[in-house]
This record gives structure tokens, sequence and C-alpha cells, in this order.
């Protein structure tokens, strides 16, 4: 049962970058890399079934189609979790940049009303 | 209008607010009547909240969009630090729920207990007419706090606090939501602040009931202090 063993460790994979997943040189290259071996073992797939079949075969799953949603599983929870990381990142960002404009905008209408008392 | 009493003349109190356009005014002319320095920031309200605020003789600051309220709270503080003469921001519900002698006698205790941090709370002292739903969902949050950060309180999650000036420049909040009373006092444990808590009553009423926040929030809030504690030990 090869394809337990994968699972449970893309699972905890998953659960790992959740807690430290942050944007480094490497993730990047690694989810590049992920992103084209999907695309190419997609084409594969297409033009040979049967090659997908016989994988599946190697790995301990019934049939090609299985192993497909199981691979699609995985694909969206590291997709989901990569996105929800990076929206928090960008919030960060954006409160950070809102904080400032408030405070400069506050701080110019001070030196307006300075300006008009004297 | 200036107060003689310097220890008031040197604490800023920051009152986030949004939608708060039938209190705001009154929450603060109150403050106004005790402290010098309000600083309410706006965050990003539909209504008229800046406004009211700015003509009862506060300093707004508007977000432009509407951030969270711990992102308010960091915005008004760090607002407040500009000035060097702040010794002490006093954070301040917009609803009305706080009493402005309450901060006072904060202010007073911090300065005199020489602490960095003093929490007010609602259950040390008189606990008036504390409805029976909250106060249950209240001792969750107080064991709550007492598990993650070792800090034994009697009220976690209450909005009046006072911070010397050295605390409140290390806050930095990162939790721009609700869960940034968690946040602090997850500070106070790892920063080793020194604090106490002081009896203050809360005003209970239909306004601040509805402005409350919803009791399953306090799961979103564990997540958040999960979530953001394990990352930070990572």
């Amino acid at each position: 049962m090869i394809i337990k063993i994968l699972l449970v460790l893309a699972l905890t994979g998953a659960a790992i970058m959740l807690v430290r997943g942050r944007p480094t040189a490497l993730n990047l290259l690694v989810r590049r890399t992920l992103t084209l071996a999907v695309i190419l073992g997609g084409i594969v797939a297409v033009l040979v079934p049967s090659a997908l079949t016989a994988l599946a075969d190697v790995v301990g799953v019934g049939r090609g189609t299985d192993l497909v949603l199981y691979v699609l599983s995985v694909t969206f929870l590291f997709v989901s979790i990569s996105l929800y990381l990076r929206l928090g990142q960008l919030h960060d960002r954006q409160v950070e940049l809102a904080r400032r404009y408030a405070i400069m905008e506050a701080e110019l209408r001070e030196r307006d009303e300075r300006e008009r008392r004297s | 209008m200036s107060h003689t009493n310097s220890l008031w003349r040197n604490a800023c109190v920051v009152v986030p607010m949004y939608n708060e356009s039938s209190v705001i005014a009154e929450v603060v002319s109150e403050v106004l009547g005790h402290f010098d320095r309000v600083v309410c920031v706006d965050d990003g309200s539909t209504d008229d909240s800046a406004a009211l605020a700015r003509a009862a003789g506060a300093t707004v600051v508007q977000h432009p969009i509407n951030l969270g309220q711990g992102a308010a709270l960091e915005t008004g503080i760090r607002f407040a630090l500009r000035d060097p003469v702040v010794s002490h921001v006093v954070t301040f519900d917009a609803d009305g729920q706080h009493s402005v002698t309450d901060a006072e006698a904060m202010v007073r205790r911090a300065v005199e207990d020489d602490v960095q941090v003093v929490l007010g709370s609602r259950f040390l002292g008189s606990s008036e007419q504390v409805p029976l739903a909250r106060r249950l969902l209240l001792r969750g949050a107080t064991w709550f706090s007492r598990a993650t950060t070792g800090l034994v309180l009697s009220d976690a999650h209450n909005g009046l606090r006072v911070l010397r000036r050295d605390a409140a420049q290390q806050l930095s909040l990162k939790l721009h939501g609700m869960s940034h009373a968690s946040e602090i006092l997850g500070k106070i444990a790892a920063e080793k602040w020194s604090y106490v808590e002081h009896p203050v009553t809360i005003t209970y009423t239909d306004y601040s009931r509805a402005k409350g926040q919803r009791a399953y929030n306090a799961f979103n809030i564990a997540f958040d202090v999960a979530v953001s504690r394990v990352r930070h030990a990572a």
C-alpha cells in the first residue's frame, strides 16, 4: 500500500506548510516544478491512458481515475493553504499601507489647523 | 480644555470606532472631561462617526477601508506615541460601556504602582449585572488565556486597558481582527511585563449588547491565537 504512505506524507506536509509556510525562493521553485510536473503528467495521461492505470497498479490503487482523484484532492489542499498564506500576507501589507495613509492624513490635517490658527 | 493634574495631561485615550454615530459624540465629550488627549480611530465607518467625533473635540485618524479593531487600536497607539510627552495609552471602547472615572483611576494606578499594564476587570469588585451568557463565555475566555499564556486573570477580554509608553511601543499588534485582546495577553506573558488588574464597571446597554461580539466568535479567536502562536514558535 504505497499510496497510503504517499497520502499520509502529503497530508502531513500540508499541515507543516500551514504552520511554517513562508515565501522563500525554494518554495517558489518547488511550486513551479510541481505545476510543470502536473501539466506534463496530465498530457501523458491523456495520450496514454493505460500508463495511468499501470502507475495506479504500482502504488496500489485500483483504477487510474482513483489515482487522479487522490492527486487532485492533495493538490487542492496545497493550493488552498498556499492561497490562504498568501492572502494573509497581502492583508498584513494592506493594513500597514492603509495605516500609514491614515496617520499621514491626520498629520496633514493637524498641520493645516495649526497654520489656520497662526 | 486643560486639566491641572499632569497625570492625565500625559495620558492619551485611544478609541477605536466603527459606525458609532449614535453614541460617539457623548463618549468623546465625556472622555475629554477627564483627559486632554483623545484619538478616535475610525475604522472605515460608513456613517458620520468621524465628523461627529471631530466636532466633539477628538483627534480623528481615519482608516480609508475597514481593517478590524485590532488594526485600529494599533493605529491609534502609534499615532498617540508620535507625541513624546505621552506617558500612557488608554484603550477605551466607543460604545459607551466603559466609565471614564475608571480609566482615570487606572492611569493613577499605573503611575502609583509603576506597572507597565493595567487591565480592567469587570469581575473584581462590583460586577454590575453581567448577563449570564456573557459571564459563562468570559469564564471560558479566562480559562483559555490561563491555559495559553499562564496569566491568571479574572477578566480576559476587557477593552479598557492602560499601557505605559514602553509597553505600548513594543506591543505592535499583528492580529487585525477581534483577537487582539488575546494577543495583548500573550505579549504581556512573553515579554514579562508588569501588570495589575483593576476593578471596573461595565454598563451593558442594548446598544453595547448589539455591538458586542457573537459568542461563537470565541472559537475564531481561539483558532487565530493557536495558529499565530504555532507559527511564531516554528
